[in-house]
């Protein structure tokens, strides 16, 4: 590859190769990390690489929504503070996190590890759907609120998953789609001008 | 002269993949220059001005700079955004199987406007209220005569005899036809094929289809018909079409 470093084996170049291999890093920031941490003291470098391994080894994802976490069930699923008759279905993990930041809802999470990719081989069966199934029957949830993205895909993941929970009986709702804080009338899509106008509110 | 650094192009967006923070990769259909990859800068935050219209099954145009590998969307304005599509599980699936296949089967930067035409038209009737799986059938064998694949149905691609109409022949993907009933013999990855469905094979092959759509295949021949494109289709390709399996499981009801 034209990585414009030669792979001799050496620990320096396995760690470049390393450090390449991570999603967003090119062969430049992959030698500049490789030379900080070659003059970085050693508790730094060790730090480094234990949390890396932490990860690997004690994060795992919770058995009821799955989530990533350290702890099974996961904070969220314990928390007696929660409302259990509503679950909030996210495509990931950072999208769970995204919602919690704004701190307006106190359900609980499902986390499906995906959406829906036919043309790329991602079916039901590749995200945490049936998970999602066995856990809502004979729970208490009356309400599966859908946060997929507004992509193709996470509004595909959408309609399928009404279809599947239609039967359950339980109440399914959408995130509002609409117009994002300040943005232009003039360069949003049309799905996006037609979801605001169809979902418009009294001033 | 050189190539003029930004051009303009009507593309329809078939494939997409993730790259870094927020870009995409896109993969387009174009009126003017086939398959292209491009990159879709910052597109996935909900700022973006690329936003929607560089969306999957989305039909704008596009205006691009070349880059040293990769060209860059600059500016986007929607042409058709297929909402009826986007909005209908079925619908959203059938374009996406569509989308697939033409960019399985083409190679990049290779213009075709039959193709592009083909590909609009198969979108327009999927967000129309006819007959989603026979417009299917349509495309797909439209798309194999362009592809240079045009299913054999009037002679036997074994010995080039005329063959007989209106009997049960086998069609053979290897020879990309129906086969006579000597040249079978030899062939055992044949598949069996009724009158009927020899005939609306035919139909849609020499046609603009708008009849046959007007009516749709009974469920019956479509299966068939299907059934029979599809096992061609993955011996071109060497390999199943990964969103065919998606339409097999919500016809049965997911
Ligand atoms: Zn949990
Ligand atoms: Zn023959």
């Amino acid at each position: 590859m034209k990585s414009g470093f030669s792979s001799d084996g050496s620990p320096v170049s396995r760690l470049v190769e390393a450090f390449h291999k991570l999603p967003g890093i090119g062969p430049k920031v992959a030698q500049r990390l490789t030379y900080h941490l070659l003059r970085a003291p050693v508790e730094e470098a060790r730090a480094l690489a234990e949390a890396i391994l932490d990860v690997k080894e004690k994060i795992r994802l919770c058995s009821r929504c799955f989530n990533i976490t350290d702890v099974d069930p996961c904070t969220f699923c314990e928390d007696e503070g929660r409302d259990r008759t509503i679950v909030c279905v996210v495509e990931k993990p950072l999208d769970l996190l995204a919602i919690e930041r704004v701190g307006k809802y106190k359900g609980l999470y499902h986390v499906l590890h995906g959406a829906l990719a036919p043309n790329e081989g991602v079916g039901p069966e590749g995200l945490k759907v049936r998970e999602l199934l066995v856990r809502l029957q004979g729970s208490p949830v009356r309400e599966v609120i859908l946060a997929t993205n507004t992509s193709l895909e996470g509004e595909t993941t959408a309609m399928y998953l009404q279809r599947v929970l239609s039967p359950l009986g339980i109440r399914v709702t959408r995130l509002a789609r609409g117009l994002p804080f300040g943005a232009d009338l003039e360069y949003a899509d049309d799905l996006t001008l037609s979801t605001a106008i169809e979902g418009r509110q009294p001033v | 002269m050189p190539q003029p650094r930004v051009y303009e192009t009507e593309a329809v967006v078939i494939r997409k993949m993730n790259l870094g923070e927020a870009d995409r990769l896109l993969t387009l259909y174009t009126s003017s220059l086939g398959k292209l990859r491009a990159v879709a800068k910052g597109v996935r935050r909900p700022r973006s001005k690329l936003g929607g219209n560089v969306e999957l099954l989305t039909c704008s145009r596009l205006m691009l700079a070349r880059g040293r590998n990769l060209d860059i969307i600059t500016q986007s304005q929607s042409i058709d955004s297929f909402m009826a599509i986007k909005t209908d599980l079925q619908r959203t699936s059938w374009g996406l199987y569509v989308a697939e296949l033409v960019d399985r089967f083409t190679p990049e930067r290779q213009a075709s406007r039959a193709l592009f035409e083909l590909l609009l038209k198969t979108l327009n009737r999927l967000a129309g209220d006819g007959a989603g799986e026979t417009a299917l059938r349509y495309f797909e064998i439209h798309l194999l005569e362009l592809a240079g694949y045009r299913p054999q149905l009037s002679r036997c691609p074994g010995c080039n005899r005329e063959l007989p109409l209106s009997c049960r022949l086998s069609f053979s993907p290897v020879a990309g036809g129906l086969l006579c009933m000597k040249c079978r013999a030899g062939e055992p990855e044949v598949i069996s094929l009724s009158a009927d469905a020899i005939r609306m094979l035919g139909r849609l092959q020499d046609s603009d289809g708008e009849d046959v759509l007007k009516t749709g295949l009974s469920q019956a021949l479509n299966a068939e018909i299907g059934g029979v494109l599809q096992e061609y289709i993955s011996y071109i390709l060497e390999g199943r079409v990964r969103s065919a399996a998606w339409l097999r499981q919500l016809r049965n009801g997911v």
